[in-house]
């Protein structure tokens, strides 16, 4: 076995334990836990395919903010997954047998892999002696700028849709209002009194 | 050529740019106030492109490396798609805004879908197809729970969203198969791949697509959200919801079967001709028990999915043409019985127990009339242009070598008839309880009025909407 070998092997079985242990833990936040050592073998198996910059991505955006984002989530909401998952293995056998008859359709499938002919000269070609940044800049803002452009409305829409859901303008609260802040003129806010000595106002 | 490119996305651009600014303005001027205004500015700038579409859109052309196809089939399309967007808007206004629930997103979320849909029906790849479909569904997510304060309709979005989320994941996975094994995204490509016998992992991603597409068009087996997600939305938003993205859905299908798979007609015919007579026939039955006209109209529109799918499954030009025709007559009458649905209300609180209709036409004689002849066009009854929608498709079917698919339209017609009748009968006879009020609004009561009479005026010559779809079919089918 060549040390290639063995490094997809490795990373490949963290990251398909890592997977089935994010589902099986009983503690949610075991759960975040093991979800970071997926992340981080699959980054592992990007490395290997040579897209290490796709890795270092995976690295930073999943395990430095949406995972520690999640572990907040967990902690903060008093959430009872044990009697979700107790709602959940009533129906886990029937879940389980379609599971496994799917997979075994799917293996009839891929059993008898093969690409459809001609395939090769409709795959991409190589980028040549580029690296990865350039050719993802490549990809993302020249060829695929169209898909970048909606990506980037499906976000908006996202955005509004979270906004319209869930935000609630209280009336009985006092708001800060800066602009009022800012403008409070001396001679308004201020009122000098001449105070005599033992009379008061 | 990237000038080239974006001249030929020109529509979807304006539009999306409208919606920014739509969202900018609003926010930074009055906020819900400029609502009724931007409502019916989005129906205006929806007409003029659907004008602009028609009126300038000439040939095929590619756009970003066949991402994106500007055809005959898209252009028809779109306008459809662009005309019933702006009719439910106008709708929408009055309704709305007595309840309280029109707010400045609503408008700009429906212009943002209305871009996913104009991109779905263009899309000329997996990917653009995918980005497309989930702008369109997002959006939609949203408006299903706009009234965020009422258990039903944040139900009815929760439930959307993620059966949704399933479909398109169903779709997904679908795309990641063909890609693996036909090694492009294209459609292009795709067609190529399936020229000599197609591997068996493509048809396994194909069968995944499709069952994508048949969530999003609410096909049976793959309806079960319709009827909840219907009755849960507020009712402009399931006027919506039954109009412009059953366009899109259907035209997406349409462009995925024959621009991808073309080549292999025989393998996806079956399952299309599968979905098709279990909707019609989940349709017509399971819409008898039903008392509320919403979850009626649900069970409708599955049924006229099914039908609308039978053009498809013929697998012909001729099928894709009456397809088009079948979801361009479907729109306009659902956009009329949606009005009439939409002025049912008691004490100004909106009633969609079908008991409430009963003696109707004692007291709208008119109003009874017009929604008389749209049930009886929904059920496909032959002096009304509905009946030429189902004639159009059922011939298909047959000249496509499906005539008992054919037969069995008829027979689910025959049954299905039975609940628009039902209607008929509530509204012309027996007792009354519960009289609804008499009053509707001016736009509801002319969009009620308008789709009836084209029901009837139709029949001369259904506006010559035929050539215009068999020439779009042409551009998809060849």
């Amino acid at each position: 076995m060549t040390v290639f070998a063995f490094t997809f092997y490795l990373f490949a079985i963290t990251t398909v334990v890592g997977g089935l242990f994010t589902v099986v833990s009983r503690n949610p936040v075991h759960s975040v836990l093991w979800l970071i050592l997926a992340f981080l073998s699959s980054a592992g198996l990007f490395v290997t395919l040579g897209a290490e910059f796709v890795a270092m991505l995976l690295i930073i955006v999943y395990v430095g903010a949406v995972a520690v984002l999640f572990l907040f989530v967990v902690m903060m909401l008093d959430v009872d997954f044990a009697e979700l998952k107790a709602e959940m293995t009533k129906y886990m056998p029937l879940a389980l047998l379609i599971g496994v008859v799917i997979i075994m359709q799917l293996a009839l499938a891929l059993g008898v892999w093969g690409f459809s002919d001609g395939y090769e000269a409709r795959i991409a070609a190589p980028a040549g002696d580029v690296s990865n940044t350039a050719a993802l800049g490549l990809l993302i803002y020249d060829k695929y700028i169209m898909l970048f452009q909606l990506a980037g409305l499906i976000l908006l829409v996202a955005m509004i849709g979270a906004i319209v859901l869930t935000l609630r303008h209280r009336v009985d609260i006092k708001r800060q209002n800066v602009l009022a802040q800012m403008y409070r003129d001396p001679a308004k806010a201020m009122e000098l009194r001449d105070v005599k000595p033992g009379q008061g106002l | 050529m990237v000038s080239a490119d974006i001249q030929i996305v020109m529509p979807e651009i304006l539009l999306a740019v409208y919606a920014m600014l739509a969202l900018l303005g609003a926010v930074y001027t009055t906020k819900d106030a400029m609502a009724p205004l931007l409502t019916w500015l989005t129906a205006g700038v929806f007409v003029l492109l659907a004008v602009w579409i028609g009126m300038t859109g000439q040939g095929t052309h590619a756009a970003f490396d066949g991402m994106f196809v500007d055809d005959g089939f898209a252009r028809f399309s779109k306008v459809t798609i662009l005309l019933s967007a702006a009719a439910v808007l106008l709708m929408s206004e009055g309704y709305m805004q007595r309840r309280g629930l029109l707010r400045f997103e609503y408008p700009v979320l429906v212009a943002l879908a209305v871009v996913g849909m104009m991109v779905m029906v263009s899309a000329g790849d997996l990917m653009a197809l995918y980005m497309g479909l989930e702008l369109q569904s997002l959006a939609l997510y949203v408006v299903a729970s706009l009234r965020r304060d009422s258990i039903k309709s944040t139900e009815a979005g929760l439930k959307y969203f993620v059966l949704g989320a399933l479909s398109s994941g169903l779709l997904l996975y679908g795309a990641s198969l063909t890609y693996g094994f036909a090694g492009t995204t294209l459609f292009s490509g795709i067609i190529e791949a399936t020229e000599n016998e197609p591997s068996l992992g493509l048809l396994f991603g194909l069968v995944f697509l499709i069952s994508g597409f048949a969530f999003k068009v609410s096909a049976a087996p793959f309806h079960m959200w319709t009827p909840d997600v219907y009755e849960g939305s507020p009712t402009p938003v399931t006027a919506f919801f039954a109009t412009a993205p059953k366009v899109a859905a259907m035209a997406l299908f349409a462009r995925v079967v024959h621009d991808a798979f073309g080549g292999i007609v025989g393998e996806w015919q079956q399952i299309v001709a599968f979905l098709s007579v279990v909707s019609m026939f989940l349709g017509a039955i399971a819409a008898i028990g039903q008392k509320d006209i919403k979850r009626l109209m649900a069970y409708s529109s599955i049924a006229h999915m099914g039908f609308a799918l039978m053009g498809l499954a013929a697998g012909t030009a001729f099928g894709v043409q009456a397809m088009l025709i079948y979801m361009a007559i479907y729109v306009t009458m659902n956009v009329g019985t949606f009005a009439f649905i939409l002025g049912m209300e008691r004490d100004g609180r909106p009633v969609t127990n079908i008991e409430s209709l009963r003696m109707y036409s004692k007291r709208q004689p008119l109003r009874a009339l017009a929604m008389l002849v749209l049930l009886f066009s929904l059920a496909g009854v032959p002096p009304m242009v509905g009946f030429f929608g189902k004639f159009y498709v059922l011939r298909a079917a047959y000249d496509g070598g499906l005539g008992w698919l054919a037969v069995a339209g008829v027979i689910a017609s025959v049954i299905g008839a039975f609940y628009y009748l039902r209607l008929v009968y509530y509204m012309y006879f027996g007792e009354e309880v519960d009289a609804l009020d008499g009053k509707m609004a001016p736009v509801l009561w002319a969009f009620l009025m308008g789709s009836a009479l084209i029901m009837v005026v139709g029949v001369v010559n259904l506006f010559g909407i035929e050539p215009l779809a068999a020439a779009a079919a042409a551009t998809l089918v060849n």
